[in-house]
């Protein structure tokens, strides 16, 4: 049995001891959906960073950096910044005014049914797509590292899948908050040794070490080549490198602030108080995680180089192979449990918050009218549906494969959260005139027209070469109509275009009428939703 | 827990036109208005400079560290900058806050809490 194996069973272990403790705290909705609301602001900034560093943060970003320098750490600037929208717009109006999803705030003055409908599907769609590209990731990782323990990367699926549904099922959010505190602690600690071993590899000289950034040798179609990766445009090129970096900032710093599974932290804490709190919490191990990923990248390239990270596992394993390059086949295995630990308890997030969403949106709010027909229906609904989303999301990140390309579905989740998400919460936080026909155009114009721009993009759509067979080629072939893989630049200005028109095409005097009470309720907490006490 | 759900309407109303919670949206507003422009300036600014101005931005400042990633390095600083300043900031909103929920708890149409 190897080492990873041995860590992995550790920690999936730990998980399982901590959800048997939360399964006895968990009774009734408030505390299934949001662990009582007694997280303390600490640990909930803890778990907002284990929610949101995500397999693409520690594995993805290194090995972007690793292979294309400076544009990679475009990517750790935005995710880190974004929380500054969070932190000053939307983390207290959310816990002030709402129960257990974002649109128990849009429901307050706009008719219920439609809104939360509508930001159900998008909720739905965010976290599955997001919840796909992790398993397939999660799977893929999973078999690499166990090479030779026999467990297949559909086992592995089926295994992350089956971890999530219990962690959700029995320990609801509670339990899915521990999940995330261990993974968060142990990320840090994890990325501070590689980081403090890259360094001392060059004898703690920052000089030394960005000089060797300087010139990183590697091949390319055969022929040797040295680059400079302090230099931009390695990954972003002419004619539309700029602006994909701005359509991909545009998606980062408005997207972060419309993912459910983010949002949903907030209404764990007693108060918006704490939900403030909270967020300058995350935003200390967010930042400092993402400083890092200077040395985790720039330490691949110059380390272990791109020729031998192609050639064992690819980008991916830049910071595991970092590992194994610095301090041998042991740290190698606790970075590789990491990475695991990792996805798990982002993939609990993603499903805790689909599934409130389901539950307390679409079953007890939209079919039954806001009504639970029997105590405790909405959290037993909630049960089911986590084993339904486990379930689907198992069997697409199956179907697809390992070698599927699954960075479009990451990108795709942040341009919905932009587009569609975070336009509707803002205007009906801030816009009195607001009403349910901009609502409900807003959502579906900002979840179309992503998911449109995406599939019409080089991702999706482009045409191949003969040469290239097998999941390297694109789903569609054809000439790409949009030349951008991040929407954002288009989607999230259409997202509030649709918005503001279809609230301005039609009259809503209710909403209007009520606009007070969400003002007031939003900014001062007058109402808000009380700590359940402790059991 | 109060049941505020269905209380009149027109409590929120007098709430929202009162003299304190006018205070506490212009507190806050003078804050975060200006907070979130500055940020959304000075983030955009990395990738516009980045993408239009590569060579300026690839300027050496010291040994191979060169200006993209000072600028980059920065926007981190900007983050937290903003952050402590707007919790500090912060304590002037809860006690406006704490004021008007109090008033407003005090009066009569509140009771029937726990």
């Amino acid at each position: 049995m190897s080492a990873s194996l041995v860590m992995f069973l550790v920690f999936i272990a730990i998980t399982l001891v901590i959800t048997y403790w939360a399964s006895k705290r968990s009774a009734g909705a408030s505390a299934y959906f949001a662990a009582g609301r007694q997280i303390k602001s600490w640990q909930n900034g803890v778990a907002v960073a284990g929610d949101y560093m995500s397999a693409a943060s520690f594995l993805g970003i290194a090995g972007i950096i690793a292979f294309q320098g400076y544009d990679g750490f475009m990517f750790s600037v935005g995710w880190l910044v974004a929380y500054l929208t969070v932190l000053l717009v939307i983390a207290e109006p959310l816990r002030n005014a709402g129960k257990y999803t974002m649109a128990d705030v849009l429901a307050y003055r706009l008719k219920p049914r439609p809104v939360r409908a509508m930001a159900a599907l998008s909720t739905l769609t965010v976290s599955t797509f997001y919840m796909i590209a992790q398993m397939v990731g999660a799977g893929a990782l999973v078999a690499l590292l166990l090479k030779g323990s026999g467990i297949s990367y559909n086992y592995a699926v089926i295994g992350v899948g089956l971890l999530m549904i219990i962690y959700v099922v029995f320990g609801g959010m509670l339990a899915t908050t521990w999940v995330q505190i261990i993974k968060a602690i142990l990320l840090m600690g994890g990325t501070v040794l590689l980081s403090i071993l890259v360094m001392a590899h060059f004898h703690f000289s920052f000089y030394a070490f960005f000089d060797a950034v300087g010139h990183v040798t590697y091949h390319d179609k055969g022929q040797e080549v040295v680059k400079d990766f302090m230099q931009p445009g390695l990954r972003y090129k002419p004619p539309y490198g700029a602006l994909e970096l701005i359509s991909l900032g545009l998606a980062l710093i408005f997207g972060t602030a419309g993912l459910p599974h983010i949002l949903v932290r907030f209404y764990t804490v007693p108060d918006a108080k704490t939900a403030r709190h909270s967020v300058v919490w995350a935003m200390a191990l967010i930042g400092s995680f993402y400083i890092m990923t200077t040395f985790l990248g720039f330490g691949a390239a110059t380390v272990v180089g791109r020729d031998f990270i192609a050639k064992n596992g690819g980008t991916n394993m830049s910071g595991p192979l970092l590992a194994q390059a610095l301090a041998g086949d042991v740290f190698f295995a606790f970075i590789c449990a990491i990475a695991f630990a990792t996805i798990l308890a982002v993939v609990a997030g993603l499903t805790i918050s689909a599934t409130t969403s389901f539950a307390h949106d679409f079953w007890t709010n939209v079919i039954h009218k806001g009504t639970e027909r029997k105590p405790g229906e909405e959290v037993r609904v909630a049960r089911i549906s986590a084993f339904v989303v486990g379930a689907v999301a198992i069997s697409i990140a199956i179907v697809l494969g390992p070698t599927f390309n699954v960075a479009f579905l990451v990108a795709l989740a942040f341009a919905v959260a932009a587009s569609a998400n975070l336009p509707v919460i803002l205007l009906s936080i801030f816009w009195r005139r607001f009403n349910t026909a901009g609502a409900v155009a807003g959502l579906a114009v900002g979840l179309l027209s992503s998911i449109g721009l995406i599939i019409i993009g080089p991702s999706i759509m482009a045409v191949d070469p003969p040469t290239i067979t097998g999941a390297a080629r694109h789903l569609i072939q054809a000439k790409t109509i949009f030349p951008l893989e991040n929407p954002g630049i288009l989607s999230i200005p259409l997202g509030f275009i649709a918005a503001f028109l279809g609230t301005m095409l039609s009259k809503e005097p209710t909403s209007e009428h009520k606009f007070n009470e969400l003002l007031v309720r939003s900014n001062t907490g007058l109402g808000a939703e009380k700590a359940t006490a402790g059991h | 827990m109060p049941d505020l759900q269905k209380s009149d309407q027109t409590m929120w109303d007098r709430v929202a036109e009162s003299h304190e919670f006018r205070d506490l949206m212009a507190t806050k507003k003078i804050f975060i208005i200006p907070a979130f422009i500055f940020f959304l300036v000075y983030y955009f600014l990395l990738p516009i400079l980045v993408g239009y101005a590569p060579q300026f931005m690839a300027q050496k400042v010291w040994g191979n560290v060169n200006l993209a990633y000072l600028f980059a390095l920065s926007q981190f600083f900007m983050a937290w900058t903003i952050a402590g300043l707007y919790v500090r900031a912060s304590d002037d909103f809860d006690e406006i806050s704490k004021d008007i929920v109090d008033k407003a708890v005090n009066e009569k149409e509140f009771r029937g809490g726990k």
